[in-house]
């Protein structure tokens, strides 16, 4: 099952590299320089980057969920992401920060600041509706004050310059802001792999985990302060995209058996194909304006998010 | 033989500074009232965070043992029986382990009668099946020290005189049992009897002299007449309403 993914992967990602063939060709008969130029100044990037950042929604939403003991758990849910939006804005259009590492660490300190007022709000061990309320609080407040620091920003055209990245976009980035958004989530990422059977023992409980020498608390913090390094660092990129961090970890847990550690792997590869997929579909649209990616995912993640919740209902109330 | 050796455990405003040592072979019983100590101690035996002082096995300190090791030395079942994730019940006895032993997993199986239910999710399962499956994890390393709270609590008549036997069981060939009860009614099947209250060890008898002792019913607030507990009468008639 999961080789099959990982092929799965693997075409989705070449088909996003080579998809649509015709500019690629023409530009071949032309020159072929001028094919290798598309391909690698303008079409690499967003491949690698759309990649990236649907292994690092997977991987940080599976952890944090473990870490919550909670299914609805999320980047997107907690508030990490519009954190994440809101530091970026901040930083680019207040601070004037053009570095895209910059940025990417505005953006990380936006989803840390976040994530650190939803566990003071809500507590690690919240039930789901003071998880969901406060995370929605938490989104709804730093939305807004992405829309007021928008409003106010020096540069009149902060807004619709931002609604062009804000709801994800991976049109035109280059290298440097590719680097820039991956260099840190891979590390980061890898880190969080380093914790999977750690994850996997927290299902124990707590106390469990303490008995056998693990630190839950130290290793909540970790968790939740890796995972906004990395979902920050690929928002100020790419924008908040949503539902991606949520649904692949439902998915993962599936393929390692309900194991919400050993689940890391599976999400990371199921993130990155969904993202593969839907910045596929936006491409695909014959419009001349491009649609944001995170509708797409926002469109298709609703419905999945709704199934869960009652699901989740169902089995509380049986 | 083996030997659990505690000293100056402490947790603050729950457990005052305590000492214990207890021998292989033992099984004891650790009662009180609720918040008395009971879960706080056994916690502190487990060095789950917070709790001060040093436990040792054999002259071993647990807090220096990477995990491969303090699983050969103790497990701890604590008293909350839920699981969020849908793990079988197989794979969560296996999380009870470092590496890969199907045929001890097997002997787990069998012996808390998890057959049928071997491959359904936990989070699925009933309270009282859950707590066997989750005292089947705690025992699968076979660890020198078993620390268990509330082990006998959502089990049918059937299973509690099992659990008992498993027990004992495991004392006689000299591991050392402690669990945190509160039906006095099984008293009598262990060696040894810890009285915890208002975070100290009130008394560490026999389970007959403690049940017989008035300090055991001061503390409980409950006296024995023909072999029926009952309420003690205030001796101060205004709390009664």
């Amino acid at each position: 099952m999961r080789l099959f993914l990982v092929s799965l992967l693997i075409l989705g990602a070449a088909a996003h590299l080579l998809l649509p063939w015709a500019p690629l060709s023409e530009a071949q008969t032309i020159d072929p320089g001028l094919a290798d130029l598309i391909l690698i100044e303008l079409r690499l990037p967003r491949t690698l980057l759309v990649l990236g950042y649907g292994a690092v929604l997977g991987v940080s939403g599976a952890a944090l969920q473990a870490i919550f003991a909670n299914p609805l758990a999320s980047p997107d849910i907690s508030g990490a992401s519009s954190g994440a939006a809101l530091g970026a804005v901040v930083g680019g259009y207040w601070l004037g920060f053009t570095q895209p590492l910059l940025l990417a660490a505005c953006g990380a300190a936006g989803a840390l600041g976040t994530l650190a007022l939803l566990v003071t709000l809500a507590g690690r061990k919240a039930d789901t509706a003071t998880l969901l309320l406060a995370g929605l609080a938490i989104a709804l407040a730093a939305g807004a004050a992405t829309s007021l620091a928008l409003a106010l920003a020096p540069s009149p055209f902060a807004f619709y310059d931002a609604f062009d990245w804000l709801m994800g976009s991976f049109t035109d980035r280059s290298m440097a802001q590719a680097v820039a958004a991956l260099v840190p989530a891979g590390i980061v990422t890898l880190l969080l792999l380093r914790r999977s059977r750690a994850l996997d023992l927290i299902a124990l409980g707590d106390d469990v985990a303490a008995s056998l020498g693990l630190r839950p608390k130290r290793l909540a913090m970790e968790v939740i302060a890796l995972s906004a390094i990395a979902v920050g660092a690929c928002v100020a990129v790419a924008g908040a995209i949503g539902f991606v961090g949520l649904v692949a970890p439902v998915f993962g847990r599936q393929l390692s058996r309900g194991h919400p550690g050993k689940a890391l792997v599976p999400s990371g590869l199921i993130g990155a194909l969904l993202l593969t997929i839907a910045d596929l579909a936006v491409r695909a649209v014959p419009l001349d304006r491009p649609i944001p990616v995170g509708v797409i995912t926002a469109l298709f993640g609703t419905p999945l998010f709704l199934w869960l919740v009652v699901t989740m209902r169902r089995r509380v109330t049986a | 033989m083996t030997r659990l050796s505690a000293r100056e455990l402490a947790i603050p405003g729950r457990l005052q500074p305590t000492g214990l040592d207890v021998h292989g072979g033992e099984l004891v019983a650790l009662v009180g009232p609720n918040g008395g100590g009971k879960t706080s101690l056994l916690r502190a035996l487990a060095r789950i965070e917070g709790a001060a002082g040093i436990v040792t096995i054999d002259g071993e300190d647990i807090d220096d043992a990477p995990m491969a090791r303090r699983r050969q030395l103790l497990s701890f079942l604590p008293a909350s029986r839920d699981v969020t994730w849908p793990i079988s019940a197989r794979d969560v006895i296996r999380l009870g382990l470092d590496r890969v032993d199907e045929l001890r997993v097997d002997e787990m199986i069998s012996l808390f009668e998890l057959d049928k239910l071997a491959k359904r999710s936990v989070n699925q399962l009933s309270t009282g099946e859950r707590a066997r499956v989750l005292t089947a994890r705690a025992l699968v390393g076979n660890p020198r020290l078993l620390l268990l709270d509330e082990p006998l609590s959502n089990l049918d008549p059937y299973w509690v005189l099992r659990f008992l036997e498993i027990f004992e069981c495991a004392a006689t060939s000299g591991h050392m049992v402690l669990a945190a009860l509160h039906d006095l009614s099984q008293l009598d099947r262990f060696s040894r009897a810890l009285l915890i209250s208002e975070g100290r060890i009130q008394m560490d008898e026999a389970p007959a002299n403690l049940v017989a002792s008035e300090r055991f019913e001061e503390i409980f607030r409950i006296s024995s007449a023909n072999g029926r507990w009952s309420i003690r009468t205030p001796a101060d008639p205004r709390s009664l309403p």
